[in-house]
């Protein structure tokens, strides 16, 4: 073997490991950061905290749970994942069915969809402030759930439109030859193709809607009661982490890791449920055509 | 039009992007036989059997002028909404297309979006369809399996029911055998010989020897222009044109 030859073949071999660390330092990452949740807040997770609203004194290490916060991050992110559903999917059908799949009209609203993506959700929540102000609302609940709607919607928009730009040309002209509209082709044949990849996009918005802090701290606000009404302010799990952590009581601080452990496993829950329902789904998918 | 056939062509031609892909074409297919379109790649066999569905017009890029009479309507002409001409003419790809859904429900969808609702009826349809197309007895027990667990072969075939359950008069064949392997190929064959006294068949395909043992009569493209077409006996044994000729034997291609 030449040496030039064994020069490629080491480089080769050192940018597979360095591509190989990568990959482990992610996985790592993740470990880690179960691991230091799971050892701060497992032991000041008490089920208490899971079905009890905050007691007076909660903030400084008195009785009471977070059953708020855990009430109003529901809330919000499912209210907010319905309407964010209920905008998004009609128009990414729209721009992959109706308009032609590369027109302007489209590549505009793709673009938009990127803009809006990008934009820190400290922004929306300073742009549904403003909203509230000028309409005279106070921060609610349904103030929280518009911004996290609207913080949600590109993210389901882009993810769904991934997943129908791979729709294979050949199933829709397939469905048009037995005479089906433009509207059947969509919502009776491709809808059924997509649904796994739709589930896996409602579950990414609807992680990111619950998670979110930034938005909901002036829309949403923070209340120690549970959510009754659309017009009243609700607690969220990351503001309610975000409050005792800055605590100086090491207990309350262990109780915000505690409260971070039920938003994670929330999110994994929800993550795991999400798969075994895509996989159910798609029995029908079509592959490789 | 005073010609009575289901597919009349007249001075049709196709453009993609200004580029022609079918230059002035004018044919007559005729009724309850097979027509074959031959040609080598490229020439613009896919293209005249996609306009004559309407399918053409979801591709980008295209624009059409020239007028295509199906059962003596012009279906290009302004106004015209595709999905009734789409609803007379069955499709069959080159690879097969089965939807999204179970056995039964890729057949009961033509007659379901055409307004047919009643289970009972549904069921007569789908085993019909089935039946037509040889498909029955392989999947009599499992029609609410996938669509997708089917072999290649038997997802033809049942694309072939799909198409006929809209109750066409006309099927269209986009080289439906080329990706199937050659039982399959003969099957599928063999079912457009039994077809052909009630339907009016239009294949494309690149095999010669397809055309000649399928083909009643025969429309031979080259680059876009159509260069003969006649009765099959007319064409492969006696053609006018030395392309056509060439072609045939193979020394062109």
């Amino acid at each position: 073997m030449d040496s030039r030859k064994k020069t490629m073949l080491l480089k080769e071999k050192i940018i597979k490991n360095c591509m190989c660390f990568c990959a482990f330092f992610l996985a790592g990452l993740l470990v880690f950061i179960i691991v230091v949740i799971l050892a701060k807040g497992l032991p000041a997770l008490q089920l208490s905290m899971l079905v009890q609203t905050p007691k007076g004194g909660f903030y400084t290490g008195g009785e009471g749970g977070i059953l708020n916060a855990i009430a109003g991050s529901l809330c919000i992110a499912v209210g907010a994942t319905v309407i964010a559903f209920f905008i998004g999917i009609p128009i990414v059908l729209f721009i992959n069915v109706h308009a032609k799949k590369h027109s302007i009209l489209a590549g505009g609203i793709r673009f938009t969809f990127n803009v809006l993506w990008g934009i820190p959700s400290i922004v929306y929540g300073a742009f549904g402030f403003t909203c509230m102000v000028f309409l005279g609302l106070k921060a609610s609940l349904l103030a929280g759930i518009m911004v996290i709607a609207l913080i949600e919607i590109p993210i389901l928009a882009r993810a769904v439109d991934e997943v129908l730009q791979h729709v294979p040309a050949e199933l829709s002209s397939a469905a048009a030859g037995l005479g089906a509209t433009n509207g059947e082709v969509a919502w009776k044949v491709i809808i059924r193709q997509v649904t796994p990849g739709i589930i896996t996009a409602v579950l990414l918005a609807f992680s990111r809607g619950i998670g979110d802090a930034a938005a909901v701290l002036f829309t949403a606000g923070f209340s120690d009661y549970l959510p009754e009404s659309l017009l009243q302010p609700v607690a969220t799990l990351p503001l309610a982490i975000f409050f005792q952590l800055g605590s100086p009581f090491p207990r309350v601080q262990n109780r915000a890791y505690a409260s971070a452990l039920v938003l994670t496993i929330m999110v994994l829950l929800i993550s795991v449920a999400a798969r075994y329902f895509s996989k159910k789904l798609s029995r029908h998918r079509i592959e490789n055509i | 039009m005073t010609n009575s056939s289901h597919i009349n062509v007249r001075n049709l031609s196709v453009f993609y992007n200004n580029t022609p892909a079918l230059e002035n074409i004018s044919v007559t297919v005729p009724d309850k036989k097979i027509t074959v379109i031959i040609g080598p790649s490229g020439c613009g066999k896919s293209t005249l059997l996609r306009s004559f569905n309407r399918l053409l017009e979801t591709d980008a890029g295209v624009r059409l002028t020239g007028e295509v009479f199906v059962d003596t309507e012009d279906i290009y002409r302004p106004g015209v909404e595709p999905t009734h001409i789409r609803k007379k003419m069955g499709l069959l790809a080159q690879k097969p297309c089965p939807l999204p859904m179970s056995i039964f429900d890729n057949v009961a969808f033509g007659p379901r979006i055409h307004g047919k609702r009643n289970r009972t009826h549904l069921q007569a349809i789908v085993r019909y369809y089935l039946k037509q197309a040889s498909l029955w007895e392989e999947v009599k027990n499992r029609l609410h399996e996938p669509a997708s667990s089917l072999s290649i072969g038997q997802q033809q075939r049942l694309c072939l029911a799909r198409g006929l359950a809209v109750r066409p008069e006309i099927i269209l064949g986009d080289e439906p055998t080329s990706a199937l392997d050659p039982h399959s190929s003969r099957r599928i064959e063999e079912k457009f010989l039994q077809l052909k006294n009630k339907y009016t068949i239009i294949l494309v395909t690149h095999i010669l020897r397809q055309a000649r043992r399928l083909a009643d009569y025969v429309v031979f493209l080259y680059c876009g222009k159509l260069i003969e077409h006649g009765p099959v006996d007319e064409v492969f044994n006696h053609p006018r044109q030395k392309l056509t000729k060439e072609y045939i034997s193979g020394t062109v291609s």
